[in-house]
């Protein structure tokens, strides 16, 4: 029980870690998510086949081997970056895959007679996908897209087996000071219910306030 | 995700067919043996005289080990002539694998006979209390914490953290020349916290693996790796052209052998047996033929730290 | 090309050159970026003989093998255990005795609210399982139960006359749910339960991070060993092709049975979930269901 209190500061780092790596990886995937979405459904044929190359790809690695890849493999070429950095280009490129598929699913939900109105009122490309299409793809992705990051938050506790302070991570210094590891254990487990419940209550919210039923 | 509405059998067909010319590839050719090795040829490892007579009915472990026929030992696979696995033909070797191997003659056990398993540093405790393994050598430092968890005998060596240069190297002589230039070590490790403390002008750099800082250090991208300096001969003795040792070692690191924490008479014998070896020159034998390539002389073994059983308990 | 989106018109004469002039520039961007890869990679020396050398040799491509062997071995005993804990929680969760049924609930949210790895090392270091055991003992509480989802939403997703009609025969719950609404549920269900082992093959990688001898451990060896000159990229090189390729397959698999179910006229009476993973995250919803 006091293996909390004890330790406190070490458990909110682990915490703290584990949330910073979720929200950096989490944009980073959502910011390349969007853009192989984009390339997957532009009409350029090259970019789509890059889209599906890279969400193909990625969706069928193991997350470790990728940690691998990227952790140890990318030092080879000279680029040195701390670990951190590491784990949220790995995480980041992984969901960013899911995020992908749950955005371009989005798009392909609008009827196509949305956008034929659109465009027979007159309404350029870009007015067409940021009046018509997107608010209402938007409104679909919202559930696909919450559980790809809840998914995420909980595949940061792969980092910790490389050397990233996270969660899951603060067993091993516990374990060694001798605390009783079932309780040690116990804690962990609560902070990542903490997160993963934190995330699913706020994009359920963001559901009732603008997803629609169809 | 795989998108040919038009030809669903292709894709698949095509993998299966991929992935079985990978394996059959890989089952028609290859070479036998293993690949070569970097650095001077394996010393000539002792032999070490098998006692016969020896039992121990007190220690569970030791019991369970004669029945059993052989000891199963935790070691490092990654640290070369200290705790190293060939990845072609699975056999460990190393100055860590040694002494594992004359404790088991020691121990009335013939020492080819000892089954190796490598234990990740973050689970050793773990392995030893589960009973996985009977006893773990390999660059483990006693400490107070540590002896809440597990038993140590020994120490049979006395490491202390170190630096790796190349061996052009004429300007770093200790962890004080350090100032603005790179130093490796593996992240988030005791060397790794040490230097960042300590030494705050160092430039630290942390990988997984003190492979990688080697190599690093070899292509100019670092210029000194530090960790304690039994790992960093290991490194020296594969390339003792290219690499030394710098300064002195600035912390103690005794390593020691973990045992069962419960296991006081296993412990004890160890120690005993650590002795007689020091004491009849294997010791130094095992050193010379593993550590000693790097061009570094066997030091004087560590006094063992003969504490009482914990607990009150007896042998 | 994009029939089914709402985003482009049927391209005219001067947008078709338009695009032809986009895919020139975004091939050549595309292949500028796979030469500053491949100069990047004999830059650094990746394909010298040094580092190619070990795989010619049979030690290391029977380790390589043992590997594999080890990986498919987890990933066997963990797909038919998460099917059968699957299948027990599902029944749990649909029990006309609602103690039963929350205690279940309660079981599977929180398999599947928790990271496999946490699940994975509790086993490992507070319970001091085996590697193979904490590996496959993890894996299958969390596959368990999304794939207690999984078949739940099958079941309930199979239309309401039929269960209506099951019982106005004089049907018993058991018969009802044995005859009628699971084997439609699995089969409807099918795509998206290989999908989830999809997921599971993927996370035997993990046995990598508690010292299970499987695939990847087999590479790291190889790829640390300061003999061989690091070969980290070459082992990265072989290994993913065949990690990605047994997955491909697998997902392969979901498609096809997708594919032939929706046609099949056993399955009228529910619809056919998507194959994908994307619907199956861990941590995610259970895949969604098409509303008929």
């Amino acid at each position: 029980m006091n293996v909390l209190t004890d330790n406190f500061s070490l458990y909110a780092r682990g915490f703290l870690g584990t949330v910073e790596l979720t929200v950096y990886a989490g944009l980073l995937a959502l910011a390349l998510g969007f853009l192989m979405a984009s390339f997957r459904v532009a009409p350029v044929a090259s970019l789509r086949a890059f889209g599906t190359v890279w969400v193909t790809v990625l969706r069928n690695t193991p997350l470790t081997l990728l940690f691998f890849a990227v952790v140890l493999g990318l030092p080879r070429f000279g680029l040195v970056l701390p670990f951190r950095v590491f784990a949220v280009l790995a995480l980041g490129c992984y969901t960013s895959a899911f995020i992908c598929e749950a955005l371009r699913a989005g798009i392909n939900t609008v009827p196509r007679g949305q956008g034929e109105a659109a465009r027979s009122l007159g309404m350029t490309f870009g007015q067409t996908l940021n009046l018509v299409v997107l608010p209402q793809a938007f409104r679909s992705v919202i559930p696909p897209v919450g559980s790809t990051l809840i998914a995420l938050a909980k595949n940061s506790a792969i980092a910790g087996a490389f050397s990233v302070t996270e969660l899951l991570g603060t067993y091993k210094t516990l374990n060694e000071l001798g605390y009783d590891i079932v309780w040690t254990f116990v804690w962990i487990a609560l902070g990542y219910l903490i997160i993963t419940l934190a995330l699913s209550a706020l994009f359920h919210a963001l559901e009732r306030t603008w997803g629609v039923a169809r | 995700m795989i998108r040919t509405a038009r030809a669903p059998r292709a894709p698949g067909a095509v993998l299966g067919a991929v992935l079985g010319a990978l394996v059959l590839l890989a089952a028609a050719c290859g070479k036998e043996g293993s690949p070569p090795g970097k650095g001077p040829a394996a010393g000539k490892l002792p032999h070490y005289q098998v006692d016969r007579n020896f039992r121990l009915p007190a220690s569970g472990t030791w019991t369970r080990a004669k029945r059993r026929g052989y000891f199963v030992v935790g070691a490092k696979e990654d640290q070369p002539y200290l705790g190293e696995k060939d990845p072609a033909t699975g056999t460990y070797s190393g100055f860590d694998i040694e002494i594992a191997r004359m404790m088991s003659a020691s121990l009335g056990l013939a020492p080819q006979s000892v089954h190796f398993k490598t234990i990740a540093s973050a689970n050793r405790e773990t392995a030893l209390q589960n009973g996985q393994i009977d006893y773990y050598v390999g660059t483990y430092t006693i400490n107070a914490n540590r002896k809440k968890l597990v038993g140590f005998a020994g120490p049979y060596f006395m490491a202390g953290q170190s630096l790796l240069v190349r061996r052009d190297e004429n300007d770093i002589h200790g962890p004080g020349d350090l100032g603005g230039r790179r130093v490796c070590s593996a992240a988030g490790s005791t060397p790794y916290q040490r230097i960042r403390a300590d030494y705050p002008k160092a430039v630290l750099v942390g990988y997984d693996t003190y492979s990688v800082c080697v190599d690093n250090l070899l292509t100019y991208q670092v210029d000194a790796v530090t960790t304690d300096d039994a790992i960093l001969l290991g490194y020296t003795a594969k390339a003792p052209g290219e690499l030394k040792l710098a300064g002195r070692p600035f912390s103690r690191e005794p390593y020691g052998i973990g045992v069962p924490r419960s296991d006081n008479a296993l412990r004890f014998a160890l120690n005993d047996a650590l002795e007689a070896r020091q004491r009849n020159g294997d010791w130094k034998k095992a050193y010379e033929a593993t550590l000693g390539l790097s061009g570094v002389p066997a030091p004087h073994p560590p006094p063992i730290d003969r504490y009482p059983a914990p607990d009150g308990r007896t042998a | 090309m994009t029939g089914t989106t709402a985003l482009y018109d049927i391209p005219g004469p001067r947008t078709r050159q338009r695009h032809r002039l986009y895919g020139v520039l975004a091939t050549a961007v595309l292949l500028g970026l796979i030469a500053w890869i491949l100069y990047l990679l004999f830059d650094t020396g990746q394909f010298t003989y040094t580092k190619w050398m070990p795989f010619v040799y049979k030690g290391i491509q029977e380790l390589l093998l043992r590997g594999l062997g080890n990986t498919l071995k987890a990933f066997a005993i963990a797909a038919a255990l998460s099917l059968v804990l699957g299948g027990v929680l599902a029944v749990g969760r649909l029990s006309d005795h609602r103690p039963v049924r929350r205690a279940a609930a309660v079981l599977v949210e929180f398999f599947r609210a928790m990271p496999v790895l946490v699940m994975i090392f509790f086993i490992f270091v507070a319970l001091k399982a085996q590697p193979l055991t904490a590996l496959v003992a993890g894996l299958t509480l969390y596959n368990g139960s999304v794939l207690a989802e999984v078949l739940r939403s099958g079941v309930n997703a199979v239309e309401r006359g039929q269960r209506e009609a099951a019982f106005a025969l004089g049907m018993r719950k058991t018969q009802v749910m044995a005859h009628v609404l699971v084997p439609q549920a699995v089969r409807a269900m099918l795509p998206a339960v290989i999908s989830q082992l999809v997921v599971a093959l993927k996370d035997t990688s993990l046995g990598y991070l508690i010292t299970y001898e499987e695939f990847l451990h087999a590479g790291k060896l190889i790829a640390s060993n300061l003999d061989y000159d690091l070969p980290f990229i070459p082992v990265v090189m072989v290994i993913s092709p065949i990690y990605i390729g047994m997955c491909m397959l697998l997902s392969w698999c979901a498609v096809r049975v997708s594919r032939r179910e929706q046609r099949s006229p056993r399955t009228g009476a529910v619809a056919v979930a998507t194959p994908g993973p994307g619907a199956l995250l861990p941590g995610g919803e259970p895949p969604t269901v098409p509303k008929p």
